[in-house]
């Protein structure tokens, strides 16, 4: 039964993790290749407090406020760059967070922090809040989806230019989209740190950002419910299966490129197609 | 009366060329004005000014006696401004209807915590048919742009741009690209958009359809005003002529 409530758990802060991304990829188009960086601030933030004796539930918050601050910092910095050289950019962003911890002895240095206190959730009580957080990110997400401002966030991923041209303020609605997925990221780091009760700059490096790009793209960018599957999925796949854990980043680039080459729109695209298909011959 | 757009004396410089010198320009309420002009005359460099893409090194641009400058172009276009642009960039993931029904939500999507909590479309896509209809586009409504022929496209620019109730609508070279019966068609509608009380600025080539629907030519020549006001007065002018077909021209 422990080992099932790992799984759980792991799979409900992958989802949040996957589905923060998928606000600012997958919404308002703006690719991230640095994502896990935000998450790693979220958990060294709750790592740092609670070893100051902060309990648990008290540093969510503010982890979620220290991702976001960063990520109007990234959003403001990444706002007069596109395309690829947002995706460099945010890649600098991933490398200079590892960087920079990595000499910070209050942060733990090379070897991190470990030994952090349980919360005093229990570990079902914990499985059950983390899946409550990603479910009501989840939800979340679908209201914005269909609210104006995902209509918004459509144009802005359809083709910006166009969208200013309509009178519509792109930055604003840019820097929205990255305070909300970063400040979502810190969430998911937050219980990251509590579920693993250890913390080091490895945790949260470029493989990291990958692997959760990884996520929403397989799942569909911008599907709430696929972006879900495919971080559930792909999350416990290296937990369950030997084979995938030794070759995480070979099956999950494997993974990444097959639906680049022949489903760029991902699990949800094809779910899609096939509904289509089989409601068009009846 | 005060004017709708006063262009004042702009100068626009790239490196050592001068594309646009010292160029004024005034457009009153209900003017329907032919911007003229050989290749290279700088009429796309001021229409850029005019939107705030290309930022002029002199001169003033004002919007019902507010000054333009220092905007960017989405504060222009909630200023009044509206454009439909030369290449055709419709929003290919959304149907005509989408594209225009944005438009029309610009009460909802000027501040985003307004767009977050609002959800209702029904009156934008009301709205939005309407434009659709009087473009001519009703039975397109709900195809999506890449199925679609350049008038079509082009149409939609137009009802985009009548979406966000302009004061005054720049429509850079609408006829390019179309043949002669669909360039006829949609100047006819410029011509009865003006005629509602639309005022209209319009970039074009075809002299031909200018001259038919305009009261009202300015002409560029190397960056300079050459000549503005009523349009067969102006296109008969020597100095004009010589411009378009270079050379004199003998009385």
């Amino acid at each position: 039964m422990a080992y099932e409530i790992t799984l759980i758990t792991s799979m409900a802060i992958s989802v949040l993790f996957a589905l923060s991304l998928n606000f600012i990829t997958g919404f308002c188009g703006q690719i991230s290749l640095g994502h896990a960086a935000f998450m790693g601030v979220g958990a060294y933030t709750t790592a740092a407090m609670m070893k100051a004796g902060v309990p648990f539930i008290a540093t969510i918050p503010v982890a979620a406020v220290l991702a976001g601050c960063l990520g109007v910092l990234v959003g403001i910095a990444s706002l007069r760059v596109r395309h690829d050289f947002l995706a460099i950019t945010t890649m600098g962003v991933v490398f200079l967070f590892v960087g920079i911890v990595r000499q910070q002895d209050f942060l733990g240095g090379e070897i991190g922090i470990s030994g952090i206190q349980a919360s005093s959730f229990g570990r079902i009580g914990f499985m059950a809040f983390c899946l409550l957080l990603a479910a009501a990110f989840a939800v979340f997400s679908l209201v914005i989806k269909r609210s104006w401002m995902g209509f918004v966030f459509d144009s802005i991923a359809d083709n910006e230019d166009v969208s200013r041209v309509l009178g519509i303020d792109v930055s604003k609605y840019k820097l929205i989209a990255f305070v909300v997925g970063t400040a979502a990221a810190g969430v998911a780091g937050s219980l990251y740190a509590q579920q693993f009760r250890f913390v080091g700059p490895d945790s949260f490096g470029f493989v990291e950002s990958v692997s959760v790009l990884a996520m929403v793209i397989v799942g569909g960018i911008g599907s709430v419910w696929g972006v879900a599957v495919a971080a559930a999925g792909l999350s416990v796949m290296p937990l369950m299966i030997q084979f995938v854990d030794d070759y995480k980043i070979l099956v999950y680039s494997a993974l990444l490129f097959s639906m680049m080459r022949w489903a760029p729109d991902g699990l949800a695209g094809i779910v899609n197609r096939s509904v289509k298909r089989i409601r068009r011959r009846s | 009366m005060q004017p709708v757009l006063e262009v004042k004396n702009v100068t626009v410089r790239f490196g050592g060329v001068t594309a646009v010198d010292n160029a004024s320009l005034t457009i009153n309420r209900g003017d329907l004005i032919g911007f003229v002009g050989p290749n290279g005359a700088g009429k796309t460099t001021l229409m850029r000014v005019i939107t705030g893409i290309v930022k002029p090194q002199e001169g003033e641009v004002l919007l019902e006696g507010g000054s333009l400058l220092g905007m960017s172009i989405n504060q222009r276009i909630r200023a009044g401004l509206a454009l439909a642009q030369q290449i055709v960039q419709p929003l290919r993931a959304m149907t005509l209807l989408e594209n225009v029904a944005l438009a029309c939500g610009a009460a909802k999507t000027s501040n985003p915590l307004v767009a977050m909590r609002s959800f209702d479309r029904s009156a934008e896509n009301q709205r939005a048919m309407e434009l659709l209809t009087r473009v001519g586009l009703k039975d397109a409504a709900h195809s999506e742009p890449s199925k679609l022929p350049l008038g079509y496209l082009k149409r939609l620019e137009v009802a985009r741009a009548l979406a966000l109730n302009p004061k005054l609508l720049l429509l850079d070279e609408p006829l390019a690209g179309l043949n002669q019966s669909e360039a006829q068609s949609l100047a006819d509608l410029i011509k009865t958009l003006n005629a509602d009380g639309l005022t209209i600025l319009l970039i074009e080539h075809n002299l031909r359809e200018v001259m038919r629907i305009c009261p009202q030519v300015y002409v560029q020549e190397l960056g300079r005003s050459l000549a503005f006001g009523p349009a067969k007065e102006i296109m008969a002018r020597p100095d004009v002529i010589r411009a378009y077909l270079g050379g004199t021209v003998d009385a």
